[in-house]
């Protein structure tokens, strides 16, 4: 593509079913350092008339504001046999409501220039609205309808059905998003996690507005509604924005319980695929968000295969060999299991070399484990970026959001430094061996050759 | 959207648009980029006396480097960012992806920070870093702690003159590139059209080549081919410094000369002549079949001016005649191909306005069963024939004008996009005033302005490109495989 800009280094390729779990677990990479530097990012907890809560950081310097949502419940809460409906109501919650059509919807939104999206993860539902500060009153105007009472017109309802299957079918063409799906279903066989939260094209083209109305009046309730909102707003003037957006919502979610579950192990699947590159998966039991373990995990995976250049699987897939362009791992925690993944693509031919390579060095990290420099290092970045999450509105809101679903209070961004920097060497070594040690992974591969 | 992923994903549009304000802008006075800017109304005509980039400051070093320093000092962060005037549409002839094999291999070291000394500490500071290659620019750029700043600015001037490179670090990055190349073309049919589309588009001009290279040519880069590249183009008379963030423009200043100011110039890369992209006579298709395809679409693409070539004011009249004809789903073809006929799942249209040299609008569609691709491009085309007979409506303008100069001031959130915004424009043939005062470029855009410019360009015939799976495919495409 004309602009295509080709970056040097890639930041891995994430399975899109996967994507879900890491809205949450990218908050929580990054909760924590404003220690050293400190933007002051001061937190005012807004309670409304209403009984909403929200976390709000007031900032007039630029005249934006940022809502961030979420609902308790997404994609899981797809009932049997109408998979992708969760990410359907995505689509069609801003595609009319109340009085106004999908076009005129539309064309409200962008005479105010007001941005309204929302998104189905696989344990939340999520939303946002960015607005220009002379139109707040109207921007919160248009999400009221949007959540309170959608119109899900039959013709908008299957125009958005006809797009998404159009991009299901491009999926099962495209070797990253099937070994995302084999994966998902290999892992969690009979499981809400292990079905295509988008759905299929048999499940998506069954969908009714009746079972969009069910699900919105099922999910969309105020109990387990979550907010924060930064920008050029005040506490009051918010609050009353808030109570008139939300506060009519149904008090509880009617949520289906979702059991708990550990992902599968020892299961290979290659997929046969004529493409010059073979995509390929690894995936392990990981750890929930509460684990007392997690951090640590975090900085292990930093470390084994996490954000920056200088990983264990960079130096050796990518630095040392040449072997791929995009290698990386991941915790990847939902609210009801925990994984851990690696992924990366291939020649073909040199598939085989790079799942060994890879799997070499997660019995290093379980069996030597990093030395005292790489894990201060791994402590340095880790603590010294954590600024970096919190220079955008859309980010500090991003934050908030994760923080609070997450449940871990307050002050976790001025605490959030002082646990990475507490995780010692010996509680590496601990962590590699309860994830890594003596691992049998889940490995799938898509590509040619395979047999 | 999550599901567009293809042709042309949304994520893809917003990078078009974010260049396209690359020609662009927004704002006011002190401590934002926006400097406590307020607004009385969030319409078009307010925005047009917004001038983008705030308190930016512009000097040039000695030695030639321009430097440019845009304030935001909500966070204690920077932007560092070194822009160099050159890019894969600069390269020799038979060397494609040459350009973008210097940016990786830029990260190898140097005679005074080796083996990858630079990428070690700034991960040890926390910063964040990358590059990217595009047909006219290469970029380099980290996000740290403002503290760092100065050491930050010590080591990209170090690389701009001291790379060393050996056989050992250039083979596997060679590989590596030849990854990349797998992962982002030739795993994607749509991707490789793409490639064949670009190469049949630009007649006589470099654009019709990938950035990333022909793989036959990649093949075959050298560790010299890599230095040669670097040592005629990588000077300071060649590059712009842009920092953005937590600064103030007299402190960097001070080191500025202090680093980057002791860098000799190496080289005169002088003037970026090409040659002129041609119109070709004869109605030209690209027809890819290919049995990875289960979904296909097509595409259609006029050679039109960037705001760097362009003679008329056309520019900022395509830049809103891409909203209104394919910006969305009010715009004309969704409504009309999607919505009113259904014969299309999807559909837009966008306009590459950020380009050293002449451009391309691109309008694409993806059909519904039971629709063929030409008749879809039939009523593509007829959607066209239609604004450019009757016009667009003020309705329609307003809303264009709205969208296009809310993005520029939604971009005042982030230092890192103001960056980008300044680096394009500034590599592209555009000067920081053109940035500052395109809001009301924008705004003094008429109806007429818009259907002309339509009649201009689109009235003439397009390459057209489809792609589909073999079954579907005319003789000639089959004929291909």
């Amino acid at each position: 593509m004309g602009i295509s800009i080709a970056a040097a280094r890639s930041a891995a390729r994430l399975p899109a079913l996967w994507r879900a779990g890491l809205v949450t677990f990218a908050v929580l990479a990054s909760l924590a350092i404003a220690s050293v530097e400190a933007r002051a990012v001061e937190i005012q907890t807004v309670e409304t008339p209403g009984g909403l809560t929200a976390w709000l950081v007031e900032d007039h310097t630029v005249p934006i504001v940022a809502v961030n949502f979420s609902f308790a419940g997404g994609s899981a809460q797809d009932p049997d046999g109408k998979e992708g409906l969760a990410n359907l109501m995505a689509a069609t919650l801003d595609e009319g409501a109340g009085e106004l059509d999908s076009q005129a919807y539309r064309q409200r939104l962008e005479e105010l220039a007001v941005k309204i999206s929302f998104d189905a993860g696989r344990d939340a539902f999520y939303g946002s609205l960015r607005t220009l500060t002379p139109n707040v009153d109207d921007a919160f105007d248009l999400l009221r309808i949007a959540v309170n009472d959608p119109r899900f017109d039959a013709d908008a309802v299957e125009r958005m059905q006809r797009q998404i299957i159009s991009g299901l079918r491009r999926e099962q063409k495209d070797p990253d998003a099937i070994a995302s799906r084999v994966m998902a279903e290999t892992a969690f066989p009979d499981h809400p996690y292990g079905r295509p939260s988008s759905g299929t094209e048999e499940s998506v083209s069954a969908l009714t507005p009746a079972d969009l109305k069910a699900l919105h009046g099922r999910l969309v309730a105020r109990g387990d509604l979550t907010i924060s909102v930064v920008g050029a707003i005040g506490a009051e003037r918010l609050a009353a924005l808030l109570d008139k957006t939300f506060a009519d919502l149904p008090e509880q979610a009617e949520l289906a319980p979702v059991a708990d579950v550990t992902p599968k192990t020892g299961i290979r699947k290659d997929v046969a695929f004529d493409v010059p590159q073979t995509s390929i998966r690894l995936a392990l039991p990981g750890l929930k968000r509460d684990d007392p373990d997690f951090i640590p995990a975090f900085v292990m995976n930093h470390i084994l295969g996490g954000g920056s250049f200088s990983s264990w699987l960079y130096e050796e897939v990518r630095e040392k060999r040449g072997l791929a362009y995009s290698v990386g791992s991941y915790l990847v925690p939902y609210d009801h299991s925990g994984a851990f993944m690696a992924a990366t693509g291939t020649r073909s031919d040199r598939a085989p070399d790079t799942i060994a390579i890879i799997a070499a060095q997660m019995q290093r990290m379980a069996e030597v484990g990093p030395s005292a420099d790489e894990l201060a290092k791994a402590k340095a970045f880790l603590t010294g970026s954590y600024a970096l999450r919190f220079d955008t509105s859309d980010k500090i809101a991003s934050q908030l959001l994760g923080i609070q679903m997450e449940k871990l209070g307050l002050d976790y961004i001025d605490k959030r430094n002082a646990l990475i920097e507490a995780v010692t060497l010996d509680d590496i070594r601990r962590v590699a061996k309860r994830l890594l040690a003596d691992a049998d992974p889940i490995v799938v591969t898509v590509g040619a050759g395979a047999s | 959207m999550p599901q567009t992923a293809s042709v042309l994903p949304r994520v893809f549009l917003a990078a078009a648009l974010a260049l396209t304000i690359g020609a662009t802008g927004v704002a006011a006075s002190s401590p934002g980029p926006a400097g406590g800017i307020t607004l009385e109304a969030a319409d078009a005509a307010a925005f047009a006396d917004i001038k983008i980039g705030g308190d930016i400051e512009s000097f040039r070093l000695d030695n030639g480097l321009e430097v440019v320093v845009i304030p935001d000092r909500r966070a204690p962060v920077v932007t560092h960012m070194v822009w160099y005037k050159v890019g894969a549409a600069d390269e020799p002839a038979g060397m494609s992806g040459v350009a973008h094999f210097l940016e990786h291999l830029m990260f190898k070291g140097t005679t005074n920070n080796p083996d990858g000394a630079f990428s070690k500490r700034v991960a040890a500071i926390g910063g964040q870093e990358n590059a990217f290659t595009s047909n006219d620019y290469t970029a380099y750029f980290q996000r740290v702690a403002k503290e760092h700043l100065g050491e930050m600015m010590a080591l990209e001037a170090d690389r701009m003159e001291n790379l060393i490179l050996t056989d050992a670090v250039v083979a596997p990055e060679r590989d590596v590139v030849l990854e990349e190349r797998r992962m982002r073309v030739e795993n994607d049919p749509g991707a490789m059209l793409g490639e064949t589309l670009d190469a049949v588009l630009y007649v006589n001009h470099p654009y019709g080549t990938p950035v990333i290279g022909w793989p036959s040519e990649i093949s075959a880069l050298s560790k010299d081919n890599a230095i040669a590249f670097y040592d005629r183009f990588y000077t300071p008379n060649n590059a712009i410094l842009i920092v953005a963030g937590d600064v103030e423009a007299g402190e960097v200043r001070r080191l500025a000369e202090e680093t980057y100011g002791k860098v000799a110039q190496r080289a005169d890369p002088g003037e970026r002549n090409r040659p002129s992209a041609q119109r070709v006579p004869g109605a030209l298709e690209v027809d890819l079949a290919d049995p990875r395809v289960n979904q296909p679409n097509l595409r259609k693409a006029w050679l039109v001016p960037s705001y760097a070539t362009d003679t008329a004011d056309d520019a900022p009249a395509l830049d809103i005649l891409a909203e209104i004809l394919g910006g969305g789903s009010t715009s004309r073809l969704y409504r009309s191909l999607v919505i009113d006929q259904g014969i299309a799942s999807s559909a837009g249209g966008w306009y590459q306005s950020s380009t050293l040299d002449d451009s391309r609008f691109m309008v694409y569609a993806v059909p519904s069963d039971g629709t063929t691709l030409e008749d879809l491009g039939e009523a593509t085309r007829a959607v066209i024939d239609t604004l450019i007979a009757e016009g667009v409506s003020a309705a329609e303008l307003e809303r264009a004008k709205t969208g296009l100069l809310s993005t520029a001031l939604y971009a005042q959130d982030s230092q890192s996009s103001l960056a980008r915004m300044f680096g394009v424009a500034l590599t592209t043939g555009s000067t920081i005033e053109e940035v500052r005062d395109w809001p009301r470029v924008i705004s003094a855009v008429t109806a007429e302005d818009v259907r002309k410019a339509a009649e201009t360009y689109l009235a003439l015939l397009p390459v057209t490109a489809y792609l589909r799976a073999p079954e579907d495919a005319g003789p000639a495409a089959t004929a291909n495989q």
